[in-house]
């Protein structure tokens, strides 16, 4: 039992964080936000500089090898600084469901490119009517000739247009399988929209998209269980993520309540205050601990053990966000309420990691369910 | 990073379970998991079995007759013994006033009063608390004037748990009227003999006698039971108070109650003749405190890794506080709930092992709502929960 990160995962934690708060401060995000990608280059570019796309992919496709604690380390820094960049949705969604479930062929020739920061990826998965259940897709992929035809509509891509490649999940005879496909190719078309937290979503429709048999990822009709993993992977780096914003919000809370002053004192003199502040600082070193647990179970080998983790993670680290974000809010008082604060904006964020990728009723429910077969 | 216990940890976790499955009683095992009344012999026979094997210290360092764990064994051995429904031990001697002799006491007290604490010879109580003195502790008010070598003790303790079992008690007295009331303080051992103590039971909400008044009229202590220096007390006294965190979060007691709670909730009848634990709403509730519970666990094991790494004690423990007695009182009350109408009848003789009455409702019922009663100390004891947030304000976020 060791709770301490390797020399190593300290220096890219400093440097990521001395990064984010030098070059990545809110007002250079509010520009980023709103510019036409809604994310930048440079900054990408940056982080490819730094190593930080690289870290948790493998060694032979051009990463340092990384595991689930070193990304849990760089969503924590990213969170801290409300970074945009599509970091989820090309390393940990896509790359990581590449290095997993791709062939030979399909390592080879995304993963340098991610970690050397000249590919981004998206996840095109969930679509209107799913809500959070991974099995309840329409799009189909029918076989044509010695490659396939793909038709559907995905919703809600997470920074889908960023991507210059997607992985699409499609029925086939088989079940649902995954296929690689060109972001620019005939017979998709994307639509982008900014999301209520600053980052961008894509509407993607597939209209007679004509790909072969080299795109399909694994096998035909097995993709569920990898997509499951990789969404769990991305549910226990959204925990992280989340861990990194609430510390940075109660440091501005606590920091607000020792120099506002109302009645001529601090307001942080109120007992009242002082305890809300108490159980905001409680649920997140709680969610610290699930976040962690998360990380941790990722690779086991016994999937209702992930499930555990990931669900339990998901439900604690979602009514932590919840709570660190309404009270950060309410006790900035009015200006809490404004564009112009920060504090609203990683509001924002926790309140839209609490609805990605399944929500606090969904995860209770996946958890509790495990129960009802006990003891 | 590394969230699981070394292979050496997992063979000393082996270990201790093989001893618990053969020493720990049949009996006394049954009236823990089962919550029945316990009496004195109970917790003493248990305190002789592991004095015996050299593990009733698990917190001691080797020097004064510990084992010489280290923090992960000890909160292995904390873990296994809660989940065979061990006895609690008694906390007073052994992780209270303990630590305070090592750290404070003259060797000749360490010699007299450590090895008596360990053999069960001496069972402590905490004399803390006044009527007056709750949370604010440090305005206590019982008195002890200075003649010749001896104090006369004047004044009156409560809330002292298990007092009735107790033979010795350790108390914070007045010494000094005129100074701030944390400097005139001091640290007292009274043997609970001496004439002039008188010990009254004070029934709690489900109707068990567990703590006490202890009053003092004109007792005579020996000044050599005085704990390091007159008036300094107070020092002494918060040490006490940050020094127990090992098992604070009586995160392995909850484990168990959380499995006992599982076992009630698929023997309960729920809606539609169907096993309450299929009740979606009522299976919810489990799987929250569970998740909560998840939760404190790492929270523990990062707090107790920091301790190995030789880290001061520090406010840290107060968040273990908060939410293990939080969860506690959860569980307790699902448990009652889950007894529907069951949960009604007070049946305060069939809280006895040998009972052969008749029992209203599953024999489990029988002591579930008055654990949840009785757990709303957990809240209130040992620093009330808005004391320990007093002290998460100040000591970590800084107001």
């Amino acid at each position: 039992m060791n709770f301490n990160f390797s020399e190593e995962q300290q220096q890219l934690r400093d440097t990521l964080d001395r990064y984010v708060r030098k070059d990545y401060g809110f007002e250079k995000r509010r520009g980023i936000i709103n510019g036409n990608d809604g994310w930048s280059r440079e900054v990408w570019a940056q982080l490819a500089d730094l190593g930080v796309l690289a870290v948790g992919l493998p060694e032979e496709y051009g990463g340092l090898g990384g595991g689930p604690f070193d990304t849990l380390l760089v969503m924590e820094a990213l969170g801290r600084g409300m970074v945009v960049e599509p970091y989820l949705a090309t390393v940990v969604l896509g790359a990581g469901l590449v290095a997993r479930a791709g062939s030979e062929a399909q390592k080879a020739d995304l993963l340098p490119a991610v970690a050397g920061g000249d590919l981004r990826l998206a996840l095109a998965h969930y679509e209107r009517g799913s809500r959070y259940d991974l099995a309840r897709i329409q799009t189909t992929a029918r076989r044509d000739g010695d490659g396939w035809v793909l038709d559907g509509h995905k919703s809600v891509v997470m920074h889908g247009a960023a991507a210059d490649r997607l992985l699409v999940s499609a029925r086939t005879q088989g079940g649902i399988s995954l296929f690689l496909v060109d972001a620019q190719a005939a017979g998709i078309t994307r639509h982008d929209t900014p999301a209520q937290d600053g980052h961008r979503v894509a509407e993607v429709a597939l209209k007679g998209l004509r790909v072969g048999n080299d795109a399909l990822v694994g096998a035909e009709g097995a993709a569920l269980p990898q997509i499951e993993l990789a969404l769990d992977h991305a549910i226990a780096a959204l925990c992280a993520e989340a861990v990194g914003a609430m510390g940075s919000l109660i440091e501005a809370t606590v920091g607000y309540l020792k120099t506002r002053k109302q009645f001529g004192v601090p307001i942080g003199s109120f007992q009242a205050l002082q305890h809300r502040a108490v159980e905001m600082y409680l649920h997140a070193e709680q969610a610290r601990s699930m976040s962690y647990l998360a990380a941790d179970k990722l690779g086991a080998s016994d999937v209702a053990e992930r499930r555990r983790a990931i669900s339990g993670a998901k439900v604690l680290v979602g009514n932590a966000a919840r709570y660190v974000g309404q009270q950060a809010v309410q006790l900035h008082g009015g200006i809490g309420v404004t564009d112009e604060l920060a504090v609203g904006h990683y509001f924002k964020r926790l309140t839209m990691i609490t609805l990605l990728l399944g929500d606090v009723d969904h995860h209770l429910a996946l958890f509790s369910e495990a129960m009802g077969d006990l003891p | 990073m590394d969230l699981n216990f070394t292979a050496a940890d997992e063979a000393f976790r082996g270990e201790v379970r093989a001893f618990i499955d053969k020493k720990l009683p049949p009996d006394i095992r049954r009236k823990v998991l089962e919550g029945q009344r316990m009496v004195k012999d109970d917790y003493y026979r248990w305190h002789v079995i592991l004095h015996e094997q050299g593990w009733i210290a698990a917190n001691w360092p080797k020097e004064f007759g510990g084992p010489g764990w280290t923090a992960a064994q000890q909160h292995i051995f904390e873990e296994e013994c809660a989940d065979a429904g061990a006895p609690i031990l008694s906390p007073f001697g052994l992780r209270m006033v303990a630590p305070v002799i090592m750290a404070f006491a003259s060797p000749e007290q360490q010699q007299y009063y450590l090895p008596r604490i360990r053999s069960g010879e001496h069972w402590w109580c905490q004399g803390y608390s006044e009527p007056g003195s709750g949370s604010d502790l440090a305005s206590l008010r019982t008195r002890a004037e200075r003649v010749g070598d001896k104090y006369i003790v004047n004044g009156q303790k409560t809330w002292t748990t298990l007092g009735h079992h107790g033979n010795w008690i350790f108390c914070l007295v007045r010494t000094n009227a005129e100074a701030r009331k944390q400097e005139g303080i001091s640290f007292l051992l009274i043997d609970m003999k001496t004439p002039g103590i008188t010990v009254r039971p004070i029934i709690m909400i489900d109707g068990e006698h567990e703590v006490n008044e202890v009053w003092f009229e004109n007792v005579e202590v020996p000044v050599g039971n005085l704990i390091g220096e007159e008036n300094n007390g107070w020092t002494y006294a918060k040490y006490l108070l940050g020094h127990e965190r090992t098992n604070i979060a009586e995160v392995g007691r909850s484990k168990r109650r959380l499995k006992r709670l599982k076992e009630i909730a698929a023997k309960q009848p729920g809606s539609d003749g169907k096993p309450l634990l299929q009740d979606v709403r009522f299976r919810d509730r489990i799987a929250q405190v569970e998740i909560e519970l998840m939760a404190l666990e790492i929270t523990n094991l990062r707090v107790i890794s920091a301790d190995m790494e030789g880290r001061a004690p520090g406010p840290e423990a107060s968040l273990l506080k908060i939410r293990g007695s939080e969860i506690q009182q959860t569980l307790t009350e699902l448990m009652m709930q889950a007894l529907g109408h069951d949960a009604l009848p007070y049946q305060h003789a069939a809280m006895e092992p040998d009972f052969s009455g008749e029992v209203i409702g599953p024999d489990y019922g029988v002591p579930l709502s008055g654990q949840y009663f009785n757990f709303r100390k957990t809240t209130i004891y040992g620093g009330s929960n808005e004391i320990q947030r007093n002290i998460i304000s100040k000591m970590i976020l800084g107001f």
